[in-house]
Order: structure tokens, then C-alpha cells, then sequence
């Protein structure tokens, strides 16, 4: 199915998100609210029309100042009718996301890794906890306002530090003082 | 001359008047025989199988047998990035091994931290263990580990060895 028929699909389908979906540089993009993630995503994926069994990516954006502050991302492909889509979903630090294990398993890792490194909380989540990271490692190391020179090593170093010594003036440099 | 020739057990260090000749005799033997640990975690370990096998030979240098113990190596050779996640497991691995015992950072990463100053990796392994030698390089080239192997071999070859 060409991005066309798949835009018109995806508007008579979903007619409340139908503003949002446009065609961007080839990639058909639709923003959905938070409420409505979880049943569309469903019908995403069960629709013979839509078919979208595949999960590619799930990222998650820090907008930092705005708000809503994360953009959750998922990408989607349909291997039997090679097409794609990508859903936004915007998302504030305090909410917490609907997990998609249950519609695609492979959701499992992603949503930890995203857990991980942006702190977005996902309801349901069978076991949400931190996959790259340490579990002594404190903070979101991909949110915006997280410090780019700050470290946590799990071993007091015997030497002196390049980190000590640069800190501050890395974090002058950052700032633009 | 001949003489000279039988008690000269380092090509590159001859011994001189008032060198221990236990230290050299032990050195020479040592430095020939090194067994060394790979402890490879990324990239550079293209690298280092590149000098472990025949075109570059690192059994030239009497170092072609790698142990996947650290009981029983000599040299622990930190080959690729080492993150914070993987600090303490590197620092136990240098405790478990028996001395004497060396260490070879391989590369930028296991040197300095490479290309990555950021919240994961460490800033070079002698943050949290001593290093003898360091290769530079991203990857290094073969010749350039040759070179850091026989600096390693300089110094092993002059240093004083504990027997008892």
C-alpha cells in the first residue's frame, strides 16, 4: 500500500486524528493523545487493513521545555503489506504510558532501555527496571537537564580525576558564561 | 668475544658491570615467556587477533598463548572501551591474578576513554588499575602493539623480580 492510500486509510479509520496525520519526507507521521495510544495501537496491529505486525523502534524524544515535555516514537511496519507509520505520542514526566508487551513483546526491552535512560514510566510493565545502566546510577543520563559532565563510578579512582579538574569549567562552557 | 656473547642474554639490554645477574637471568626468561589475558569488550579486538595470528605473530615475541584465566596469566591486556558497568569486574579480574603481573592498555578507549567523554565509560583503566604500558591508536596498528609488547619486554627485562 502506497503512503497515500495509507494516509486516507488511517483518516477514515481514526477521523479525531485525522488533522495530525501527514506525510513527512516520505514517512506518514500521527500524532495521537495519550488516552487513545493504547486502543490504536491495537487496532494498528489486529486490522487486516493496517496489519502492522511489526514493532521496528520505539525511541523517545526530550523536548525539555515544552509540554508536553517526552515524545514517546513508535515505528511500525507491516511485512505482509510493506507499509509503514510512525506514532507520536506526547507524554509529561508525571503520566505514565500503557505498555505494548502485551501487543508486541519485543516492546519489553525497548520500554526498559527508555525507562533507562529518559525515565518515562510504563503501567503493566512486567518487570521495569533499568537494562543498560547500573542500579546504583542516579538520574536519566538522555534527559536534557541531565549534567553532560556529570560521572558515577562504581570505583573511587586512586588517581586524580580529569572530571574534578574540568567540571566546572565544562559546565561554564555549556552554559555559555 | 665468545664469552661475551654466551653471558649476553638480552639482544637489545645487554647486561652491564653491577647489574644483579639474577634479575637479568630471571627477566630474560620471563619477558620470553609472557601468557597473557585478553580481555577484549570492543573494536580493537579486530585488532589484537590481527597481531595474534600468523601474518603479525605475536608468538614471535614469545607471547602467543593467550589463558582464559587470570590464575594463570602474566599479562593483563585491556583491549576496547571500558565502562563504569564494567569497572568492578575488571578491577577483580587484576586482583585474582597472580604476580608479578603487568598490564597493557590497548587503545585510545582502555587508555584515556577514546572519542567517549560522557556518563557511561571510563576515563582510562589506570582510574582503577596500575598500567606498565599504553598503546595508542584507534584501533593501534599491529607494528604499533609489536612496539608497546617489546617496550613491555624493555621493562620486565630491567626491573627488579621478587623470587621468594
Amino acid at each position: 500500500m502506497t503512503n497515500e492510500e495509507l494516509q486516507i486509510k488511517f483518516k477514515e479509520r481514526f477521523p479525531d486524528f485525522a488533522e495530525s496525520c501527514i506525510i513527512d519526507k516520505g514517512h506518514i507521521v500521527a500524532e495521537i493523545p495519550l488516552e487513545h495510544m493504547e486502543l490504536t495501537l491495537t487496532t494498528l496491529k489486529d486490522d487486516s487493513e493496517f496489519d502492522f505486525k511489526m514493532y521496528m523502534d520505539f525511541t523517545v524524544v526530550d523536548w525539555m521545555e515544552r509540554k508536553p515535555r517526552f515524545d514517546l516514537v513508535y515505528h511500525l511496519y507491516s511485512v505482509e503489506k510493506n507499509h509503514r507509520i510512525r506514532i507520536k505520542v506526547g507524554i509529561t514526566e508525571s503520566q505514565s504510558a500503557p505498555t505494548m508487551s502485551g501487543l508486541w513483546p519485543v516492546a519489553d526491552w525497548h520500554e526498559r532501555e527508555m525507562f533507562d535512560l529518559y525515565g518515562v514510566k510504563f503501567s503493566g510493565h512486567p518487570n521495569l527496571k533499568r537494562i543498560l545502566l547500573y542500579d546504583s546510577f542516579k538520574g536519566h543520563p538522555l534527559r536534557k537537564d541531565y549534567p553532560v559532565t556529570k560521572r558515577q563510578p562504581r570505583i573511587e579512582s586512586t588517581f586524580p580525576t580529569r572530571d574534578s579538574q574540568y567540571q566546572e569549567k565544562d559546565l561554564k562552557i555549556h552554559r555559555g558564561d | 668475544m665468545e664469552i661475551k656473547e654466551q653471558v649476553r642474554f638480552d639482544p637489545y639490554v645487554p647486561p652491564k658491570l653491577g647489574d644483579n645477574i639474577v634479575d637479568s637471568i630471571v627477566g630474560w626468561g620471563r619477558k620470553y615467556s609472557i601468557f597473557m589475558y585478553p580481555f577484549v569488550t570492543a573494536c580493537c579486538g579486530m585488532e589484537y587477533m590481527s597481531v595474534a595470528s600468523s601474518h603479525y605473530d605475536i608468538d614471535r615475541f614469545g607471547a602467543g598463548l593467550p589463558r582464559f584465566s587470570p590464575r594463570m596469566a602474566d599479562v593483563l591486556m585491556v583491549v576496547g572501551t571500558v565502562n563504569h558497568k564494567l569497572a568492578p569486574i575488571l578491577k577483580r579480574i587484576y586482583d585474582q591474578m597472580c604476580e608479578p603481573k603487568w598490564v597493557i592498555s590497548f587503545g585510545a578507549c582502555a587508555s584515556v576513554g577514546g572519542p567517549y567523554d560522557n556518563y557511561a565509560v571510563l576515563q582510562g583503566i589506570d582510574r582503577i588499575i596500575p598500567v606498565d604500558i599504553y598503546i595508542p591508536g584507534c584501533p593501534p596498528r599491529p607494528e604499533a602493539v609489536l612496539d608497546g609488547l617489546m617496550k613491555l619486554h624493555k621493562k620486565i627485562q630491567n626491573q627488579k623480580h621478587e623470587l621468594f
